[in-house]
């Protein structure tokens, strides 16, 4: 699942963090995931806690979701992102390439595809806390 | 905020050995045919290979290759299905037959995140089909995948060689790889763009001559190797990658 390379790319980030940090016990990471993306919360929690390394392994793992507003480039209308009004092929399409919405999806207003994902597009890590490094 | 994208790509392209990165500063020079022939020399010589087309907005690789029907399989990430005897990835998987329409930042997020989530495994090389100019493709390339080398095409136009210059003289400043220089669709006997080509100290790769009955073998991969275009490359290629 693509949920997974997700999570792999969260824990790899995390740890360099750390590392860079000098953070030697991890206790938590802040995630935000964007609506557009679809991400599955349950199969990411599951691939994040099965992927975590020793210096994971008492960090608790907050995800926050993220909506997303798109703003139209041409006429500026702003709407919120529907996966409903896409298709099961659109809506897979985005899932793994969240800018293919610009394939499928037009601006309500004007029907411009000029429209910029103004918030809630993919994975973020907004924070993490840890204990550092003694000495 | 941290993008955790990023940090994934150096180990998605670890074990690859030499990536080529198909370019030019103009478009409608033939980059899309020579990747393609790239990546299917190759492959015919028992070598592991992956072709990636970045041209997200007018993608061509595919047409050339009479890609369809087949999808890239989702494996702790995305696996691009063999083609051809190479693995191949193309947004025209997920794009159907719409049009993209992408701004530079948009086209920058879809590229990470393609690089990010691509399984390539263990290939000797990976063929990058670049989108025309110089401009977001080529900087995010050069940012995200250190170790691509640049195989520079050309056609015997100056309107086109005078971008494709500026063009290796950016990746000369910027101590890039210039594998060399391929002129294309040759019609006369001219030899001013290998002269400019040789002036910079790069490699001329060579002439392949404009082949009237190219555009007949678009789709089918076989009539493509036996053009004229198709076997003068494929020469260029063995001998200038000394295989």
């Amino acid at each position: 699942m693509h949920e997974w390379a997700l999570a792999e790319a969260v824990i790899k980030t995390v740890s360099q963090i750390a590392e860079k940090k000098g953070l030697a016990d991890i206790r938590e990471v802040n995630i935000k995931i964007g609506e557009l993306q679809q991400v599955d919360v349950e199969i990411f929690k599951f691939a994040l806690s099965q992927l975590r390394t020793s210096k994971l392994q008492r960090a608790k793992f907050n995800i926050k979701r993220d909506e997303t507003k798109l703003r139209c480039r041409v006429c500026s209308y702003k709407w919120s992102f529907s996966a409903a009004k896409l298709d099961e092929e659109a809506r897979e399409a985005v899932h793994f390439v969240p800018e293919i919405a610009h394939a499928f999806m037009k601006c309500p207003r004007c029907g411009s595809r000029d429209f910029e994902v103004v918030s809630g597009r993919g994975v973020w890590i907004e924070s993490i806390k840890g204990v550092k490094k003694h000495g | 905020m941290v993008d955790p994208r990023v940090s994934l790509i150096s180990e998605r392209l670890r074990s690859i050995r030499r990536i080529i990165a198909v370019s030019s500063g103009k478009g409608g020079v033939g980059k899309s045919l020579v990747a393609s022939v790239l990546a299917l020399t190759l492959a015919r010589r028992g070598l592991k290979v992956g072709l990636f087309d970045i041209d997200f907005t007018s993608p061509a690789s595919h047409i050339i290759l009479g890609v369809s029907d087949v999808k890239p399989e989702e494996k702790n990430g995305i696996v691009p299905p063999m083609v051809h005897g190479f693995k191949y990835m193309s947004i025209i998987y997920y794009t159907r037959d719409q049009a993209s329409p992408l701004r530079g930042e948009d086209f920058s997020n879809a590229l990470i995140e393609l690089l990010a989530v691509t399984i390539w495994g263990e290939l000797d090389f990976l063929v990058i089909d670049m989108p025309p100019g110089i401009s977001d493709a080529v900087l995010d390339i050069l940012r995200l995948v250190r170790k691509a080398e640049f195989l520079v095409v050309t056609s015997s136009s100056r309107l086109a060689f005078e971008t494709v210059r500026k063009f290796i003289d950016l990746l000369f400043e910027l101590n890039v790889t210039v594998l060399g220089v391929i002129e294309n669709m040759k019609m006369t006997d001219s030899s001013f763009v290998q002269r400019k080509v040789e002036e910079r100290n790069v490699k001329f790769w060579g002439e392949v001559p404009f082949d009237r009955k190219l555009e007949e073998s678009i789709g089918d991969v076989e009539k493509l190797l036996k053009t004229e275009f198709g076997r003068t490359l494929e020469r260029l290629i063995l001998k200038n990658l000394n295989l």
